[in-house]
This record gives C-alpha cells, sequence and structure tokens, in this order.
C-alpha cells in the first residue's frame, strides 16, 4: 500500500542527507592463478578479475537505478598477493599490481585492494618482496591499494614489520611527491586485519573466504546527524535510541542491495558493513554527529566517550538489519574525508593525541592523516606501533593511514581530491622513538589472547 | 515488479493526466494514487505495478524523467522493496 511518509521520509535521506550505499566490493580469489611463471600468473590474475567482475559495475547501476539509491563505488578486492606472487621465479612484485590495475581498468572500478601481505607472526620471502615492491607498485599504478597486516591479539605485534612499515610509508610518499605522497593514501597497516572488509584502501580477500564473494558497506552519516538534530537536550538514552532506530533503515537498506547483487551477479552474498563512512561533501561528516551531541567541536574533551555511544548504538541497530555483520562495521574517522574533522584539524582542535584515544572506540584508526614531510620513518613506525598496541590488546582492528606529506609543513593541506579529501597537515612529537623502534622482534600476544 | 512513481513540482494543470497517459501508453497498471501539497509543492505518488510494462525498468525511468523536465517536475520511479526495507519489519 502507498504509505506518502515512508516514501517522503527514504527520499530525503537519499536527496537531502547523504544517504548511500558506500560501496559493493565483490572479493575474488585469485588462488587458481598461482603459476612459477609471472607473466603467465599475471595473465591469469588479469582473466580471473575480468571474468569473475565483468557485469560488477553495470548491476551496480541498475539496482541503484530500480531503487532509486546511489551506490558510490563499485570496487574489488583479491587473496593477499603475497600468497600469489611467492610462487612466482622473480623478485618484483611490481607486474602484479599492474595486472591487478589494469583489470580493474577494464571493468571499470575505481580501486582495486589486496596487493596486500599478513605477517604479523613473522615474513615469508615473498611477504618481504612484496612489502619491497609497495613503493613502486603505488607509485606506477592508479586503482590498486595495499595493506599489511603488521599484528594480530593472538600473534602479537611484529616489531620488524612494524618498522619496515615506517620505511615503506616514507618511500611512498617520495615516490608520489608530485600528488602529495598520494601512495600512502592507498596504503593501509593493520592490527587485527579482517577478512571480508569492502572498504578501501584495507580491502582483501581473506583466505577463509569462499572463491567470490559479494560485500556490501552502508552508509549514512548525514542521516544520522539529522535524526539527532531532533533530539536537542534530550538524555543520552534517547540519543542512543534514536542511532539505533536510524542505523536499522540505513542498514536494512543494505541488506536489500546486497542480496539483490549477490542473486543477479549468481555470486554468494558475504556480509554488510556497518560503517558509517563520512565523505568529505558538506552534510556527510561523523565529527558533525558528535558535534550534535553538544561538543563545540569534535575534539573537545567528551569526544570519545561521544564517539563511543555512536559506534556502539550503531551496531546494535544494524545488526538486526542483516542476515550476516561483518567487516570494520563501526565509525570512520578519516580526517581528510570528514568536513568536521578537516574543520577541526585545521583549527588546532584536532590532535593526533586526541585521535588515538578515538581509535579505541571506534573503527578503524589513524586514517588519512597528513603528517610533515621530514618526519622520520621510525616516529611514523612508532605510531604505527602505538595503533597496533591498542587493538592487539582491545582485541579490535586498527589501522594506520598517514602521509608524510612531502615538502609539507605543519599547518598546510595537502588536496587529494574526489572521496580522498584533502588533508590538513598535523602535528607529531618531536620526541625520537628511534632506538625503541630499532629493537626489531615481537611485542609478544596479551594474556588475554590466551582463551582455550 | 511493483514500484513507486514520485512527482514533485509546480502545481499545474493536467500533472496526473500527464503522467497516467505515459504510464498507460507503456501497459503500466496504476494499483494506487496519492497526492498531497508538500511544502507549497505539489507532490503525487503512484504505487503501479510493471508486470505489463514493454520498457525496461531503466527506459521507462528515462522517459518519465523526460516527461517531468518537458513540464518542469521531478518525477522518478523506485521498486517498492527499498520502502518495505527500510519502514517495515
Amino acid at each position: 500500500m502507498l504509505n506518502p511518509q515512508e516514501i517522503i521520509a527514504t527520499n530525503e535521506m537519499i536527496d537531502q542527507q547523504n544517504l548511500d550505499i558506500r560501496t559493493i566490493t565483490m572479493g575474488i580469489s585469485l588462488l587458481g592463478c598461482i603459476d612459477p611463471d609471472p607473466a603467465v600468473c599475471c595473465r591469469k590474475i588479469y582473466d580471473r578479475i575480468t571474468k569473475c567482475a565483468e557485469n560488477l559495475v553495470k548491476t551496480g547501476e541498475d539496482i541503484e537505478s530500480e531503487f532509486g539509491i546511489p551506490i558510490v563505488n563499485k570496487r574489488i578486492s583479491v587473496t593477499p598477493m603475497a600468497l600469489i606472487a611467492e610462487s612466482c621465479n622473480t623478485e618484483d612484485y611490481v607486474p602484479f599490481a599492474k595486472a591487478m590495475d589494469d583489470a580493474a581498468r577494464e571493468v571499470g572500478v575505481n580501486f582495486i585492494g589486496g596487493f596486500s601481505a599478513l605477517v604479523h607472526k613473522g615474513f615469508t620471502p615473498g611477504d618481504l618482496r612484496l612489502i619491497e615492491s609497495i613503493p613502486e607498485a603505488l607509485a606506477q599504478t592508479q586503482r590498486v591499494c595495499s595493506s599489511v597486516n603488521v599484528a594480530t591479539t593472538k600473534a602479537g605485534i611484529n616489531m620488524d614489520a612494524v618498522a619496515k612499515m615506517g620505511q615503506t610509508i616514507k618511500k611512498s610518499a617520495q615516490l608520489t611527491a608530485d600528488s602529495g605522497g598520494m601512495g600512502c593514501a592507498k596504503l593501509v597497516v593493520f592490527a587485527n586485519a579482517v577478512e571480508d572488509n569492502p572498504f578501501m584502501a584495507g580491502a582483501f580477500h581473506g583466505i577463509g573466504e569462499p572463491d567470490c564473494v559479494i560485500n556490501v558497506g552502508v552508509s549514512g552519516p548525514g542521516v544520522v546527524y539529522h535524526a539527532l538534530k531532533t533530539m536537542k537536550g534530550q538524555p543520552f538514552d534517547e540519543v542512543a535510541e534514536t542511532i539505533k532506530k536510524t542505523a536499522f533503515r540505513i542498514t536494512r537498506m543494505g541488506q536489500l542491495v546486497a542480496q539483490e547483487a549477490s542473486r543477479r551477479l549468481g555470486v554468494p552474498f558475504g556480509i554488510v558493513d556497518l560503517s558509517l563512512a563520512p565523505t568529505p561533501a558538506i552534510g556527510d561528516s561523523v565529527a558533525d554527529i558528535l558535534e550534535e551531541m553538544g561538543l563545540s567541536s569534535v575534539g573537545a574533551h567528551g569526544t570519545t566517550a561521544a564517539l563511543a555511544l555512536l559506534n556502539d548504538a550503531v551496531k546494535k541497530g544494524g545488526v538486526m538489519a542483516s542476515s550476516h555483520v561483518g567487516g570494520l562495521s563501526g565509525a570512520f574517522i578519516p580526517v581528510s574525508e570528514d568536513a568536521g574533522m578537516i574543520r577541526a584539524a585545521q583549527k588546532g582542535l584536532l590532535t593526533l593525541s586526541k585521535l588515538e584515544a578515538m581509535t579505541c572506540v571506534c573503527s578503524v584508526g589513524l586514517d588519512m592523516i597528513a603528517v610533515p614531510g621530514d618526519t622520520p620513518a621510525e616516529t611514523i613506525a612508532a605510531i604505527i606501533a602505538d595503533e597496533a598496541a591498542i587493538g592487539v590488546v582491545n582485541n579490535k582492528t586498527t589501522a594506520v593511514r598517514i602521509i608524510p606529506a612531502p615538502g609539507k609543513i605543519v599547518g598546510d593541506v595537502v588536496d587529494f581530491g574526489g572521496l580522498l579529501g584533502s588533508a590538513p597537515v598535523m602535528p607529531v612529537s618531536e620526541c625520537d622513538s628511534g632506538t625503541f623502534i630499532r629493537r626489531g622482534g615481537r611485542i609478544p600476544a596479551p594474556m588475554h589472547s590466551l582463551k582455550n | 515488479m511493483r514500484a513507486i512513481v514520485t512527482v514533485i513540482g509546480k502545481d499545474q494543470v493536467g500533472i496526473i493526466a500527464g503522467v497516467s497517459t505515459l504510464l498507460a501508453s507503456e501497459d503500466v497498471n496504476i494499483l494506487d494514487i496519492s497526492q498531497t501539497v508538500l511544502q507549497g509543492y505539489f507532490t503525487m505518488f503512484m504505487l503501479v505495478d510493471l508486470a505489463a510494462c514493454r520498457l525496461s525498468f531503466r527506459e521507462l525511468a528515462d522517459a518519465l524523467d523526460k516527461k517531468g523536465q518537458e513540464r518542469g517536475l521531478t518525477i522518478r520511479i523506485q521498486r517498492t522493496e527499498i520502502f518495505d526495507a527500510m519502514h517495515r519489519i
């Protein structure tokens, strides 16, 4: 039956509050592409991706058109490339990234994730070669995203990998200096990385996943913000209830789209990721939600508590609306991609220390943060170590996506364009962490990882 | 397949006639109509059945959009499932 109120409510969310499906991500296993000849392996990778995903973009556009809901990104994640490339007799893994890039261009997706290695307990030769290849791979491709998992709650923190990633990030920035260090915007260092994350740049298709799968990431910070605008002065119980109801609606839509995409593509449905993902567009900001709760600016004392409430209520509302919830499922706080975060960082009201505290209670970590170009590799590694410790001890995913912007100093702004937005360069501690990082080895897994 | 046609714009003679003529010519059956004035704009909702529709969904959406542009109206069509998913359990 016709219910005008429901139709109006839905279309207002889409038209005025930036409600969208943030991504339909097809996860593709590349295990069948293993071949000792690197050229043959690359060709198999290209063929496999282009065959599986040939209808991905068109299907996404059809669903978008029929339901009237924007689907912002169609993307692909693949098996961590270190696992595939290790079979080949080659030292240089850049051609594998190029094969991914070519395939992504052919099928029309804007990002492909999985130039990745999982090294939380140690490196295989293939892992080391992949990490060595990351800066060149990111500089020579447009669409490839890379991630490295350096820690888990079960394994502890691989501090050799942490140190190496500090250097890798620095080199990536240098090789893409003409675009502000863009390579680093496509590189994520994880603790407790998940296998079914649909969001870039950290998506990869885990080894426990099926041959091919559809994962969907919903969004909608603007819808939550709008709902809270009607709740001025109400106690937090009411705030949490309102967020839960809103998250339920958003997620039901995500579930519908995920099932529809899965059916049309003939590929199993994996998960809906409940993350609130902002964009640089006005009115699509997680920071705005926190400020609507009563903070004069994100970064004020109280921000961590506000974010904890938001993150929890989104999950509680969303989990009932989807048959399978997974991925990262938490509020994202990427500094460059959120107008409110950018505003607060530019005014010096939001610092790295506060962001680090915020990552204790939300997904996913220090995300899209620009720091001065002369920040030492050891300092970046130490930032990664701190985030990894938060993830490992709290049994959650944390990540670092940091850009030491070449030639930039505190107060400058690095503009990446599009969904990646623009990042104000934030100050880091000038104290030296070099001796700490150079110790190497592994930080043991915490006591509470021993659950058996 | 059922869908909702939403028409929003300045009130004028012949809106319902124009939209329903187009729908009839493509064998789209109108099941229910509701109209109201919202913030000064004429707003109409139609529940339609596309089982016998001669056009693909996207062609029909484009035809409605074109019709809307001719008259200074916004006309969109969406499958009903999205509203059910978001508002009904």
